[in-house]
C-alpha cells in the first residue's frame, strides 16, 4: 500500500548519509519547517568554490530526512554556482516517491537550508505549484 | 469490528455523522474518514450549511442601516445571533458580545484596545506556558510596545499549570492575567474559576481563550468569573469568519475603538470623531452577516444537542482512547490522565516515527490527524519534543474513530519496522 515509505526512503531515514556538523567549516545555516517545526541545519567545506564535504544535521521526518542524505551525496565537487542552480523540482524526482502538497515543505527543508548556506541568509520557499508541476513531468513513482 | 455502542456515551456520534455531508464524501483510501482534527476546525452539520445558504438566498443586505424591509430583517437576524451567542455562553447581555473574525482577532482586540490603555511601563503581564501561540503573541506585543513585563506559569510533568508557580507569578500583581480554558495541544482543562478568583484578588483583569471549551463544553462566563472571553465560530460547527469578543460591559465601554470607520461611529465631522456604543463601537465596517446567522444555528444544533451532554460524550471517547493509545507499546500521550482535567484532544507521539509520518500513513486509513507544533511551539519545546502527533474529538465522533486510529498507528509502527 504504501508507495511514499519505500525502503529506499526508509534506509536513508534510518541510517542517513552525511548526518553531523563538520568542523570546521566554511559555510553553516540553519533553517526550519514551519509546518512542524522541525530544524535542519547544513555545515560545508568549501575547497576553493567547490563543495569539499557537507553534512547535515537535526531531527526531523522521514521525508526530510532522506530527503537531506539524498541532496547531499550529489553537493561534493559541485561549485557554488553548481549549487545555486539546483533545481528543487529535481530535489523531489531524487525521492523517487509522490511528493504532494502536505509533504513538499518536509522534501524540500534540506535544498532550502542549503541555498540557506550559500546564500548566507534565509531564502523562500519555492513556489509549490512550479515545484509539483514539474515533479509531475519528470514522472514521479506511479 | 463490533462497537459496543453503550460505550459511546449520551450521544450517539455515529449516528449525527448522518448530519454533516462531510461524511458522504469518498475518501482517496477508500475507507470511511475519521475526522480527528475537531481541535483545528470543526466539520458542519447540513442545518449550517443550509442557514448560510438561506442567509443569502432570502435574508441578505446590509445591517444597521438600511430602512426597508429587507435590511431590517437581514439586521434582525445578526443581532439574533448576538442574543443566541450570549446566552450560550451566559453573557447577561448581548451588548457584551461584540462580533469579530475569530479568537485570534478577539484577544488582539483586547491586547490594542484595553491593554494600551492600562498597562504601561513596570507593569506585568501573566499569560501561561501552555498558551496557543493567539494568546501569546498578542501579549508579547503588548509588552514590547508599553515596556511592560510579561511572565509565565510553568507547566508540570503531566501538562498542568502548576499551582505554586501560578500562586508565586500572582504575588507580582500583574494588570492582567490571560490564560486557555482548554489547551489545544496538551487537552488540558484549566481551573479557570478558581484561577479567576485569585487573579481577581490581586487585582488583575483575566482575559480567557475559550476556543477550545466553548464547543466542548457548557460554558459561563458568570460562573468563571472572568472579565474578557475570545472565540471562534469555525471551531463550534460555525462557518469561518466570524468569532466573539465577550467582554464585561464597564470595562468593553471604557475601551477605546481597535478598528476605525463605518458603523462604528455615532458622529463624524471632519475633525473627530463620537464613537457608538458598544458592542458596534468595536465592528467597523460592514460585518460577517450571513456568517453570523450560520453561527446561531450552529448554536441552535449543539443546545438541541445539549452542551453537558456533548461535553459527557467526548469524556468518554477520550477514556476509551486514552487507554488505548496508552496501552499501546511505543506510544506515549501528552497530559493529565484525569478525564475530568482533560478534554477530547489527546497529544501522542509514537516511539521511532516523526508525527507527519504518522499522520500521513493515518492519511492512508482515511484518519485525519494533525501533525507538527499546534501553534504552540513553548510547549513542544517544554517536553522537548519537535511535534507531536493530535487526534480531536468532537459530536461526530464514535469509538469507531478510536478503533480506526488505533489501527492506523499499529500500520505505522509495521511500516517503519518499530512495531
Amino acid at each position: 500500500m504504501d508507495n511514499l515509505y519505500r525502503d529506499f526512503i526508509l534506509e536513508h531515514y534510518r541510517e542517513p548519509h552525511n548526518r553531523g556538523v563538520l568542523d570546521p567549516h566554511d559555510l553553516h545555516f540553519a533553517d526550519s519547517n514551519p509546518t512542524c517545526g522541525d530544524e535542519m541545519s547544513m555545515t560545508i567545506r568549501l575547497d576553493g568554490d567547490r563543495v569539499a564535504d557537507v553534512a547535515f544535521d537535526g531531527r526531523g521526518c522521514a521525508i526530510s530526512q532522506a530527503s537531506a542524505s539524498i541532496l547531499t551525496d550529489e553537493l561534493r565537487g559541485l561549485t557554488l554556482d553548481e549549487l545555486r542552480a539546483i533545481d528543487p523540482r529535481e530535489v523531489v524526482e531524487n525521492l523517487g516517491v509522490p511528493i504532494g502538497p502536505a509533504r513538499l515543505k518536509c522534501a524540500l527543508l534540506g535544498y532550502k537550508v542549503l541555498q540557506g548556506a550559500v546564500a548566507g541568509a534565509a531564502t523562500s520557499w519555492p513556489e509549490e505549484a512550479d515545484v509539483l508541476a514539474g515533479a509531475s513531468r519528470g514522472g514521479s513513482a506511479p | 469490528m463490533a462497537v459496543d455502542q453503550a460505550a459511546a456515551g449520551v450521544l450517539d456520534g455515529r449516528a449525527l455523522r448522518a448530519d454533516f455531508p462531510v461524511f458522504e464524501r469518498p475518501t482517496a483510501s477508500g475507507r470511511p474518514l475519521s475526522y480527528l482534527d475537531s481541535a483545528s476546525s470543526s466539520q458542519k452539520p447540513r442545518a449550517v450549511i443550509d442557514a448560510i445558504a438561506d442567509a443569502y438566498a432570502h435574508h441578505y443586505a446590509n445591517v444597521h442601516r438600511g430602512i426597508y424591509e429587507l435590511s431590517t430583517d437581514a439586521d434582525a437576524r445578526y443581532e439574533g445571533a448576538r442574543s443566541a451567542l450570549a446566552r450560550f455562553i451566559g453573557a447577561p447581555s448581548p451588548r457584551e458580545i461584540v462580533f469579530v473574525r475569530n479568537a485570534t482577532e478577539a484577544l488582539n482586540l483586547v491586547a490594542y484596545s484595553w491593554g494600551r490603555s492600562n498597562v504601561g511601563v513596570g507593569d506585568r503581564i501573566l499569560a501561561t506556558e501552555m498558551e496557543h501561540h493567539a494568546n501569546l503573541v498578542p501579549w508579547q506585543q503588548l509588552a514590547e510596545a508599553t515596556g511592560a513585563t510579561l511572565d509565565f506559569v510553568r507547566l508540570t510533568d503531566d501538562g498542568r499549570l502548576d499551582p505554586d508557580d501560578l500562586a508565586r507569578k500572582l504575588e507580582r500583581r500583574p494588570k492582567l492575567v490571560a490564560l486557555g480554558q482548554v489547551s489545544n495541544a496538551l487537552g488540558t482543562i484549566n481551573p479557570v474559576a478558581e484561577i479567576a478568583a485569585a487573579a481577581h484578588a490581586v487585582g488583575a483583569v483575566v482575559v480567557l481563550d475559550a476556543a477550545q471549551s466553548v464547543p466542548h463544553m457548557p460554558v459561563d462566563v458568570g460562573a468563571l468569573g472572568i472579565d474578557f472571553l475570545a472565540l471562534s465560530g469555525h471551531k463550534m460547527l460555525g462557518p469561518s469568519g466570524i468569532g466573539a469578543l465577550w467582554g464585561r460591559r464597564e470595562l468593553l465601554d471604557a475601551m477605546p475603538p481597535f478598528l476605525t470607520g463605518g458603523s462604528m461611529i455615532s458622529r463624524v465631522t471632519l475633525e473627530a470623531t463620537e464613537w457608538n456604543e458598544v458592542p458596534w463601537k468595536f465592528e467597523a465596517g460592514t460585518p460577517a452577516i450571513a456568517e453570523a446567522m450560520g453561527l446561531a444555528a450552529a448554536i441552535e444544533y449543539l443546545e438541541r444537542l445539549g452542551m453537558a451532554d456533548v461535553r459527557a460524550h467526548e469524556r468518554l471517547l477520550f477514556e476509551h482512547a486514552w487507554a488505548a493509545l496508552t496501552g499501546m507499546r511505543g506510544v506515549r500521550c501528552l497530559g493529565p490522565a484525569d478525564p475530568a482535567q482533560h478534554a477530547g484532544v489527546i497529544s501522542f507521539v509514537v516511539d521511532g516515527l516523526h508525527p507527519h509520518d504518522v499522520a500521513t500513513i493515518l492519511d492512508r486509513h482515511g484518519v485525519a490527524v494533525r501533525a507538527g507544533h499546534h501553534c504552540a511551539q513553548p510547549i513542544m519545546r517544554r517536553y522537548d519534543l519537535p511535534a507531536t502527533s493530535r487526534a480531536s474529538f468532537y459530536v461526530y465522533s464514535d469509538v469507531d474513530d478510536v478503533e480506526r486510529l488505533v489501527d492506523g498507528i499499529q500500520d505505522a509502527q509495521r511500516v517503519f519496522g518499530v512495531a
